[in-house]
């Protein structure tokens, strides 16, 4: 997973002036969700008032999969550049098709995943986000905030719901303080668990810059690092954090 | 009943490819080797003193009849594959007394008692094979009545009558008499002093062995008919819970959105609401609002979101098991209530945040929405809900409220409870420590 110790690449999205459509490719088993998804990103318009007061990108969902192989087959074809990803599905679910993808894709892959669910089970969340996605949100998502997550995660940042905010602060909560082998790696800093709470509090990105007096970019980026300590973080903490919860 | 075949697929007695009495096939299919290998390791084991013959009888006497195996069906031209492996044994015990010549009384032993678990085997299946055959297919309400003794009772009077039945004891008993016989026969001119009590041991001990073997197969059938009725009554049960949440629950909300397809509120709070339902049941372990802080807050959003249309996203982060639900959580409960009140009511939102989170010695609670806000120096004057409700309860159990909010900016409310403190002297923290120093 070195190839994405990209923490808050944005230059890519700015570079191009006047950008080309995000492609979106779609996973989901059930056709009735990819369906109202299509047509609810293909009929929307991005609104003038960007979040991070960007230029909107428009989104073209270039095509969909409703099993794990035909989404890998699909995915590798067409290189699309964000993946929204079910994490439940018959024949394996999302992780399976980001870790065949990232395999079979070599190095070279480019496509960013963000999961899109209707479990908000922890296992399930933090267990995607350790495969590799970008961000996770639930189904229960509005149109308009779906769009902004994927546009966020085609620029290299990370998405996160307040849920899993909520899922992180406690897997890296079990002992605040006490040094751990690899401090750099295993544990938030002050201001990523700030950024954190006000996340899982329900704040927008635009938000927490307010609260915290620092800029959306710097939001951003104290986002993306928890993201990469989340995927690095040694199997020793997840497996605590997951006996804490009972979960195995 | 389809719900779940049994984890580990059991091993059954083939009825389709049998020769016998299908042992050898229904092996070979558990193990996934070839029947004939499966055979003919059984013939070669005839050569150590009848040790095939003994394993073939342990077998067909424990091992239930497939009860998936289709119609009750030997392989055709049976006669001829039994001829082969009868000469094919023949040749095993020929080739063994001509090469190997150990000695006769372990050999002996070992014919007898195969012998006797042969003649004891073909007695009772012969009996009682009607009644094998029927019970692993029966379905739950047939062995539902048979609990404890009455299914004693029913495996034996099951039978095709008192002459079956008479005749395997008579049966039985014959055989195990005929195979003690030869024993005592055999080993008497042997015995001394010492040898004559052993001879005495022996005896008891094949008579014990040979009652043994004539009941074993019944207790054995009769505990795996328990099991089994066990199984499909604890899946039975599971199920009848699951039919009767979703009869109760889900099909009820169904028809509710059907007939009021053009209210969208309506169904937008009924959908909700039965999302939390069934969510909570997937998903949550089960807590009782007045034990688990998480538990009480979710019942506490739940009720905000029935009454008022609204979403409530609620995070909780931190293990609420030592926390516990005394007055003192009770009241910041209620307090996080109200405040989500004020917000279903005044905020004019579809969502509101709620996030608790719990720290070894204090919790915190903050409720969040981004709707109309208000002037709270304006407000916190006469509004009786948020002086009260909130911050003055808060207040009286030791805690602190705080409400953030400017128009247009929406709203949010701060609730801070130290934890292990008695309220006289949480008092005094709450003057020292102020909660939003350190969250914000």
């Amino acid at each position: 997973m070195s190839e994405q110790g990209d923490p808050g690449v944005p230059e890519t999205g700015e570079a191009a002036a006047q950008p080309a459509p995000l492609r979106v490719f779609l996973v989901d088993d059930h056709a009735m969700f990819r369906a109202g998804v299509r047509a609810e990103l293909g009929g929307q318009r991005p609104p003038d008032t960007s979040e991070s007061g960007r230029e909107p990108i428009e989104l073209d969902v270039v095509g969909e999969a409703s099993t794990v192989a035909e989404a890998v087959r699909q995915i590798l074809v067409l290189r699309p550049d964000v993946v929204l990803l079910d994490v439940h599905m018959p024949d394996g679910g999302g992780r399976a098709v980001l870790e065949a993808v990232r395999r079979e894709g070599g190095g070279a892959t480019a496509v960013r995943f963000l999961a899109l669910s209707v479990s908000d089970a922890a296992e399930d969340v933090i267990g995607l986000i350790r495969a590799g996605a970008r961000g996770y949100v639930t189904k229960s998502i509005s149109s308009q905030e779906l769009a902004a997550a994927i546009r966020r995660v085609a620029d290299g940042d990370a998405v996160f719901s307040p849920r899993l905010a909520g899922f992180v602060l406690d897997a890296f909560a079990a002992r605040p303080d006490a040094p751990v082998a690899d401090p750099e790696l295993d544990q938030l800093t002050t201001r990523e668990r700030e950024v954190l709470r006000l996340l899982a509090r329900g704040y927008a990105y635009k938000e927490i810059a307010k609260e915290l007096f620092i800029s959306i970019k710097t939001v951003e980026t104290h986002v993306s690092n928890v993201l990469r300590k989340l995927q690095m973080s040694n199997r020793y903490e997840l497996s605590r954090w997951a006996a804490d919860r009972r979960l195995v | 009943m389809d719900i779940a075949a049994s984890p580990s697929p059991r091993l059954y007695r083939s009825r389709e490819h049998r020769l016998a009495a299908g042992v050898a096939a229904g092996i070979a299919a558990h193990l996934g080797l070839p029947v004939l290998a499966v055979r003919a390791v059984f013939v070669g084991l005839l050569g150590f003193n009848g040790l095939g013959v003994l394993l073939y009888a342990i077998f067909w006497a424990v091992l239930p009849v497939d009860p998936a195996g289709g119609p009750d069906r030997a392989e055709s031209r049976r006669v001829l594959p039994l001829l082969g492996f009868a000469g094919l044994a023949l040749v095993v015990l020929v080739f063994r007394a001509l090469t190997v010549d150990d000695q006769p009384a372990t050999a002996a032993l070992g014919w007898l008692t195969a012998l006797i678990a042969v003649g004891a085997g073909i007695i009772w299946h012969q009996t009682s094979g009607a009644a094998t055959t029927r019970r692993p297919a029966g379905s739950g309400p047939e062995l539902g009545n048979g609990a404890g003794g009455n299914a004693w009772l029913g495996a034996v009077l099951t039978e095709t009558g008192r002459r079956a039945y008479l005749l395997r004891f008579i049966g039985g008993g014959g055989l195990i008499a005929v195979g003690m016989i030869g024993l005592v026969a055999f080993f008497a001119p042997v015995g001394g002093g010492i040898a004559a009590t052993m001879n005495g041991l022996l005896f008891a001990l094949l008579a014990l062995s040979g009652v043994a073997l004539v009941s074993a197969p019944l207790l054995w059938r009769i505990f795996g008919a328990l099991r089994e009725e066990r199984e499909a009554r604890i899946r039975e049960q599971e199920r009848a819970e699951f039919a009767a949440m979703v009869h109760d629950e889900v099909l009820h909300t169904l028809a509710l959105i059907q007939r009021n397809a053009e209210s969208g509120s309506t169904v937008y709070r009924l959908a909700r609401a039965q999302e939390r339902t069934l969510r909570n049941w997937l998903y949550k372990p089960t807590g009782s609002p007045s034990e688990r802080l998480s538990a009480a807050l979710e019942q506490a959003a739940g009720e905000v979101e029935d009454a008022y249309g609204i979403t409530v996203e609620v995070v909780l982060v931190g293990s609420d098991a030592e926390v516990g639900v005394g007055d003192r959580v009770q009241a910041l409960v209620a307090a996080a209530r109200e405040a989500l009140v004020n917000a279903g009511r005044h905020a004019q939102v579809a969502t509101v945040s709620l996030y608790a989170e719990v720290e070894p010695d204090q919790v915190n609670v903050f409720v969040r929405d981004r709707g109309v806000g208000f002037d709270p120096t304006q407000i916190n004057g006469g509004r009786h809900g948020v002086r009260g409700s909130i911050v003055g309860r808060m207040e009286r159990h030791g805690g602190s409220a705080k409400i953030i909010s400017s128009a247009g900016e929406g709203t949010e409310v701060r609730l801070w409870l130290p934890l292990r403190a008695t309220p006289a002297t949480a008092t005094t923290g709450t003057a020292a420590a102020d909660p939003e120093e350190g969250t914000a």
